[in-house]
């Protein structure tokens, strides 16, 4: 089974994730794609706590996660792929990585130099131009917090 | 009921959760506004609601109680909790268990805490006058 969500949520793994796209979905595990909580055992630990049933939870750095990518998505195993910024998800899709893979932006909250999108999605610039590169890259991106919510697509995801 | 040198609460949960809760036990019980505060993580990214949980907090012995444990709210006060005063964090607060903590916060926290924690799961029970009776082999 291919991954099944790739997806941009600055809280990583949490309700919504577990039990909105988790009850969905079904994942069998999840990566968490981040070069920084790739090195932080305490706060893996953390995350392991949120998902609390024996779903196996894997935390990489992106490097690691472009060598993985190919033999994941040719894996049997239900997986959802998170990072919590746009940045490591383009870095991850550069060469075309995710090319024809649809990239859900879930969850990025309000902060100064942040216009909203919706209620829980908050872009600055820099992030619009990252969102402008993935498609680029061939990816697909688009807005939804949970599986039942409309997507927002691309033209709105550009707005100010 | 005043603050004095007990243990203070938090309630953090998704939505308006917790403002009703501890609206509701002020109802029951009658409490300070400081003894017994809600958090909402409503449009709060985690960095925001784990800062919130600390200026709350504040240094004194606080009890974080979130309204679940595979939730950002439960993330964001285990991170908060590793600094400031004396803390715990209990996850999947029910009405029952923030009663019992109004009562019981002058106690010793390692006391508190277990008691707290069962307090809560005691008080969920299950009546089914009209079920299917069980099917006997």
């Amino acid at each position: 089974m291919p991954i099944l969500l790739f997806r941009v949520d600055e809280r990583l793994i949490h309700g919504q994730v577990v039990i909105g796209w988790g009850n969905e979905l079904r994942p069998e595990r999840y990566l968490v794609v981040d070069d920084e909580l790739s090195g932080s055992d305490w706060e893996q630990e953390l995350y392991r706590l949120a998902v609390g049933d024996g779903t196996e939870v894997s935390f990489l750095t992106v490097e690691r996660a472009r060598q993985e990518l190919l033999q994941w998505t040719a894996s049997e195993e239900r997986t959802l792929l998170l990072t919590r910024n746009i940045d490591s998800m383009l870095r991850l899709a550069r060469d075309r990585a995710l090319e024809g893979r649809a990239v859900n932006l879930g969850g990025i909250h309000h902060a100064e130099d942040r216009t909203r999108v919706r209620s829980y999605l908050y872009l600055d610039e820099a992030d619009r131009e990252r969102v402008r590169a993935l498609e680029a890259e061939g990816a697909h991106v688009s807005g939804r917090d949970l599986p039942g919510s409309l997507k927002v697509g691309l033209e709105d995801l550009q707005e100010e | 009921m005043s603050s004095g040198a007990g243990a203070r609460g938090l309630v953090v949960g998704h939505g308006t959760m917790a403002s009703g809760m501890v609206d509701a036990v002020r109802h029951i019980a009658g409490v300070a506004d400081d003894v017994l505060v809600g958090l909402s993580n409503e449009g709060k990214g985690p960095d925001a609601l784990k800062d919130e949980i600390g200026r709350l907090g504040g240094d004194g012995t606080v009890i974080v109680f979130t309204d679940m444990h595979a939730g950002s709210c439960a993330m964001a006060a285990r991170v908060a909790s590793r600094s400031g005063g004396r803390r715990a964090v209990i996850c999947g607060v029910n009405l029952p268990m923030l009663l019992e903590f109004v009562f019981h916060r002058n106690d010793p926290l390692d006391q508190l805490v277990p008691r707290l924690v069962e307090q809560g799961k005691s008080s969920i029970t299950a009546h089914m006058p009209n079920a299917d009776p069980p099917v006997s082999g």
